[in-house]
């Protein structure tokens, strides 16, 4: 079993953290609790979900997905991701690609069961919304 | 490349270490796809990024280090409130101290440009320094002011008191009359109205304090132009000070105008005005000071009789004050800064402490892959929130502290009574307190990452070295240290407040009332009104229940300290008739019997003695052996103020001046034989009444009567001889008190000290001890071997203490009223108080370390 397999009914406990941050005891983290989340960190989420991906390649992703509508920051990106990994959405993996396609200075990060849980929450709250809207014709009809 | 790696560094190092070469290397790819003006918009997002991202990125490393701030000191919190109450004594104690030393010896007067307002007086020929012989003689002021070349302007006041009518109740006032130059000279305008002019009808002018314009006329803005009866005289109020106004004293609610007559100037060793003058710009305070004394010197010159000895004293008005209370804030100072030292000491100790327990985890954190820079900002947050919290705390310490120091504020200075909490003392102690524990705080996280990280954890229970351990001891060293030196001049400090209420006064102040009852002029002007007065208050007084005696003095001892004046002996030369001062008082009968001065000789005042009698005095024991050694004075003459007095009595000398200074004889002369006219201010008005019984009933009785024989006579100033007395003792009884709690605290927090140091001793050392006592050790020896090292350490802090202390005995010897600096009595029950201290300190350790048995150790390995 690996480290991010483990679920403490909701709660989200990381080693990495503790080493990180000194967090003495696991956090209690609900998936309610982090809703609503920003889009750079929803479309962070949407582009992990399918397949690990290293911070440039997530830029490319969530760029190529909005048609260019959201172009991600460095900077932005990587104080998202530091927060994601602290709040356990994703995780450094140490597992790389073939040597020809890796560059070392690259870290790959992986959703975690809790990003999952706390992604597919976004998703049903942002449906729910848009049935609203659609209800009172602020939103397009279902195609 | 460069500009944005420097740019980089504008993020945390953690979070640089992080990210820092994948985001470069991103930036690198945009830069290669991006030419001509696209690159020039890259640099401008990327700049706009940095400096939107790199604060947020701080702000939340910064909020998850407070929150595991807070939940690593709740787990801790026996740590965190010792830690914090350390911080806020040592923050508090200093905060208060300091901001009572600056406000009295440093912050400028609430006056324009202070430091160019000085002082004069009448000194000794040979220079000034600080403290007033004489006051000036008008015609004295008079030259100084004409011939200087020093001066801007230069004023003269004095002092007075009046009886305000017809506002509220009758009210005594203390006043002070003022030449027109003094107030514009002081650099204040008036909150309403004007000052004095040179006009004519500000002969009958007065400005009165905010004080006084908001509680007898209720801050009504109609003031100005409003009459004012003073001692039955009619005045017109033409101004209100500001609220801060205060001049020369802050007793003193009202201005009158100073202006001198001819026949003032006739005589120039009638002294009994102040001066107060302006530095001309540029002009230095020794130059101001050659420019007067050469002044003086012609003064001299030209009137051999009077000037010969009379020099000029001339000093800042910041400087109007004994040097006592410098030097008690001083020692205050010093006292505090003691203690913050050993607050510093502790804090370090109890942070180490801390460390070595967490040595381990933040070993075990830091093998894990966690940055230094990461470590040492948590560590830094925590011990910042920590002081933070100490210095907030300290606050309120200081707050409460504060009032305590207001007996060491000099009445002698135009500032408020009670010192304003300084805030920039309070920011400079946090800061200092704050890099005591930064220092301390990170050394942990410099020895994890300089530590081997396997050290650390092959070091298992005996986590933490030698070097840290000594550091500790050290630490502990210094604050014996501290506490010695704060016991031994406390210590002395008491037996100098012992030794000077052991004086004897020369009076009986119990049961003794004493009333300021000060008939005004002009409507008491003739001796004969007076002595009606005196005679009709007196005997009804003296038939109230509980009454034994009652009379009249024109000054009581220690309040009234001044009323100086000169006898001349028939056939004796006189020397100098300033340095034959003596103290002089009119009184009625009884007065000796009311105050329990003795009778050695001869009869008291009597009734008889009236103007149309024999004109006599009774003197003191020390008036008589000035002027007729060995002889028996009773029946012998002397001349006063043009009238022959014989002597009729002798009585025992009393300390007018107060119990630390030495008096001149003394001369009383009975009341009713007064020439007419009166010299002002020696008339007799206060009324002493020895009593039995309530002093309420009594007072209200006493008010009863004056009021039935002049309706517009007021009674102020009402208060027991013993209170005089013990406001002789007040100043150094209010720094006792502190110095008293900083030595209680110092001895305490040393004796804390030692125990934690040992205690985590015998911990860190349990399991050698263990194997000694498997091995066959004596369980006593090894107790003995822990109570040797708290003595050790005792030792090398007190040796250190006593030389430190002897030194600042030596330099605070002025305070120590004859108690010699080394006093061996005082020096023994300090060094065998911190002693008592230390065992007692080292005891539970010792104890623990007797107890432990070696399995108890082996099963806890």
């Amino acid at each position: 079993m690996r480290w991010s397999d483990v679920r403490l009914t909701a709660r989200q406990f990381h080693p990495s953290n503790y080493v990180r941050y000194g967090y003495n005891h696991p956090v209690n983290i609900e998936a309610e609790s982090l809703l609503p989340l920003t889009p750079a960190t929803f479309h962070i989420l949407v582009a992990v979900a399918d397949e690990d991906r290293h911070g440039y390649a997530v830029i490319k992703d969530v760029a190529a997905r909005t048609r260019g509508a959201l172009k991600l920051s460095p900077g932005t990106l990587y104080r998202s991701i530091d927060r994601m990994v602290q709040q356990g959405l994703i995780r450094e993996i140490s597992t790389r690609p073939a040597r020809d396609m890796d560059d070392e200075r690259r870290r790959y990060y992986r959703i975690t069961a809790f990003g999952r849980e706390v992604a597919l929450a976004e998703s049903r709250r942002l449906a729910l919304m848009l049935d609203l809207a659609r209800k009172k014709g602020l939103a397009p009809r279902k195609a | 490349m460069r500009i944005y790696r420097l740019l980089l560094y504008l993020f945390p190092a953690s979070f640089r270490a992080d990210y820092g070469d994948e985001m470069e290397a991103i930036f690198r790819v945009n830069l290669r796809d991006a030419h001509g003006t696209a690159r020039i918009a890259l640099w401008f997002e990327v700049l706009h990024e940095v400096i939107m991202n790199a604060p947020a990125v701080h702000w939340d490393i910064l909020k998850q280090d407070l929150r595991y701030t807070a939940r690593t000191l709740s787990r801790a919190r026996g740590f965190a409130l010792t830690a914090i109450l350390v911080t806020a004594l040592g923050v508090g104690a200093n905060t208060a101290a300091f901001s009572v030393a600056d406000f009295v010896l440093l912050r400028p007067l609430p006056f324009a440009d202070p430091e160019s307002l000085v002082r004069l007086c009448e000194g000794p020929r040979t220079g000034g320094g600080w403290g007033c012989m004489n006051e000036l003689s008008p015609s004295n002021y008079r030259d100084f002011k004409a011939m200087n070349s020093s001066f801007d302007a230069m004023g003269a006041f004095t002092g007075a008191g009046v009886n305000l009518v017809g506002v509220g109740e009758p009210r005594r006032l203390e006043i002070a009359p003022v030449t027109q130059e003094v107030l514009p000279l002081l650099g204040v305008s008036p909150a309403l109205g004007r000052v004095f002019e040179a006009r004519e009808e500000d002969r009958r002018a007065v400005v009165i304090s905010y004080g006084l314009w908001q509680s007898q006329f209720g801050g009504d803005a109609s003031v100005v132009g409003r009459t004012v009866r003073l001692d039955g005289v009619p005045h017109t109020v033409i101004g209100v000070m500001p609220r801060d106004f205060y001049f020369p004293t802050r007793n003193v609610q009202m201005w009158t105008a100073l202006r001198f007559q001819n026949e003032d100037y006739e005589d120039r060793t009638n002294t009994y005005i102040r001066g107060v003058a302006r530095l001309k710009p540029g002009v230095t305070f020794e130059q101001a000071r050659g420019n007067l004394e050469l002044i003086a010197a012609r003064l001299s010159r030209d009137y051999p009789d009077t000037n010969a000895e009379t020099g000029i004293s001339f000093f800042r008005m910041r400087e109007n004050m004994s040097p006592r209370f410098r030097l008690m804030l001083m020692a205050l100072g010093g006292a505090s800064l003691c203690l913050l030292l050993l607050t510093c000491a502790n804090l370090a100790n109890l942070l180490l402490a801390r460390a070595a327990a967490r040595e381990r985890e933040l070993a075990v954190r830091a093998a894990l892959g966690a940055g230094r820079e990461r470590l040492m900002r948590q560590l830094v947050t925590e011990s910042v929130i920590l002081t933070l919290c100490g210095g907030a705390a300290g606050l309120l310490v200081a707050a409460a502290g504060v009032p305590l120091f207001a007996s060491l504020v000099p009445d002698t200075l135009p500032i408020a009574a009670e010192p304003s909490m300084d805030l920039r003392v309070i920011a400079l102690a946090t800061l200092f307190t704050t890099l005591t524990a930064l220092g301390f705080g990170l050394f942990p996280a410099i020895r994890a990452r300089r530590h081997t990280t396997f050290d650390a954890l092959r070091e298992g229970v005996r986590a933490g070295g030698g070097a840290k351990q000594r550091l500790r001891a050290v630490l502990v060293t210094i604050e014996v240290t501290m506490s010695v030196i704060l016991l031994i001049t406390s210590g002395l400090l008491i037996r100098a407040v012992w030794r000077v209420q052991a004086i004897d006064p020369g009076f009986q102040a119990q049961n003794v009332l004493a009333l300021h009852v000060a008939l005004p002029r002009p409507k008491y002007d003739k001796p004969l009104q007076r002595v009606q007065f005196y005679d009709r208050v007196l005997e009804r007084v003296r038939t109230l229940p509980g009454v034994q005696s009652a009379g009249f003095t024109s000054g009581l001892p220690m309040v009234t300290t001044g009323l100086i004046t000169a006898v001349e002996i028939p056939g004796r030369e006189v020397a100098s008739r300033r340095r034959e001062g003596v103290s002089h008082r009119w009184v009625t009968p009884q007065y000796f019997t009311t105050m329990g001065i003795p009778l050695q000789r001869g009869r008291d005042v009597e009734d008889g003695d009236r103007g149309d009698r024999r004109w006599v005095a009774v003197v003191s024991a020390s008036f008589a052996e000035r002027y007729w050694p060995g002889q028996d004075p009773i029946g012998k003459t002397f001349q006063h103020l043009d009238d022959t007095r014989t002597v009729v009595g002798v009585v025992g000398d009393i300390r007018v001046r107060g119990l630390e200074r030495t008096s001149e004889p003394q001369m009383y002369v009975p009341a009713a034989q007064a020439p007419d006219p009166f010299p002002g201010g020696f008339d007799p008005k206060d009324l002493v009444i020895r009593h039995s019984g309530p002093v309420t009933a009594l007072v209200s009785a006493v008010r009863h009567i004056v009021h039935s024989i002049d309706a517009e006579q007021p009674i102020s100033n009402v208060r027991a001889m013993t209170d005089v007395i013990a406001g002789e003792t007040a100043s150094r009884r209010g720094q006792l008190q502190v110095l008293g709690v900083f030595a209680v605290v110092a001895i305490l927090l040393s004796a804390v000290g030692i125990y934690g140091l040992l205690a985590y001793t015998v911990a860190q050392r349990s399991q050698e001890i263990g194997v000694r006592l498997a091995l066959g050790a004596d369980p006593a020896r090894v107790g003995r071997m822990i109570l040797a090292d708290g003595m050790r350490l005792a030792l090398f802090g007190i040796v250190p203490g006593v030389l430190g202390a002897y030194a600042a005995a030596r330099g605070m010897s002025a305070l120590l009223f004859g108690v010699a600096p080394s006093d061996p009595a005082t020096f023994a029950t300090a060094i065998g108080l911190t002693l008592l201290t230390v065992f007692a300190g080292t005891l539970i350790p010792a104890w623990r370390a007797v107890r432990l048995t070696p399995m108890s150790v082996l099963r806890a390995e």
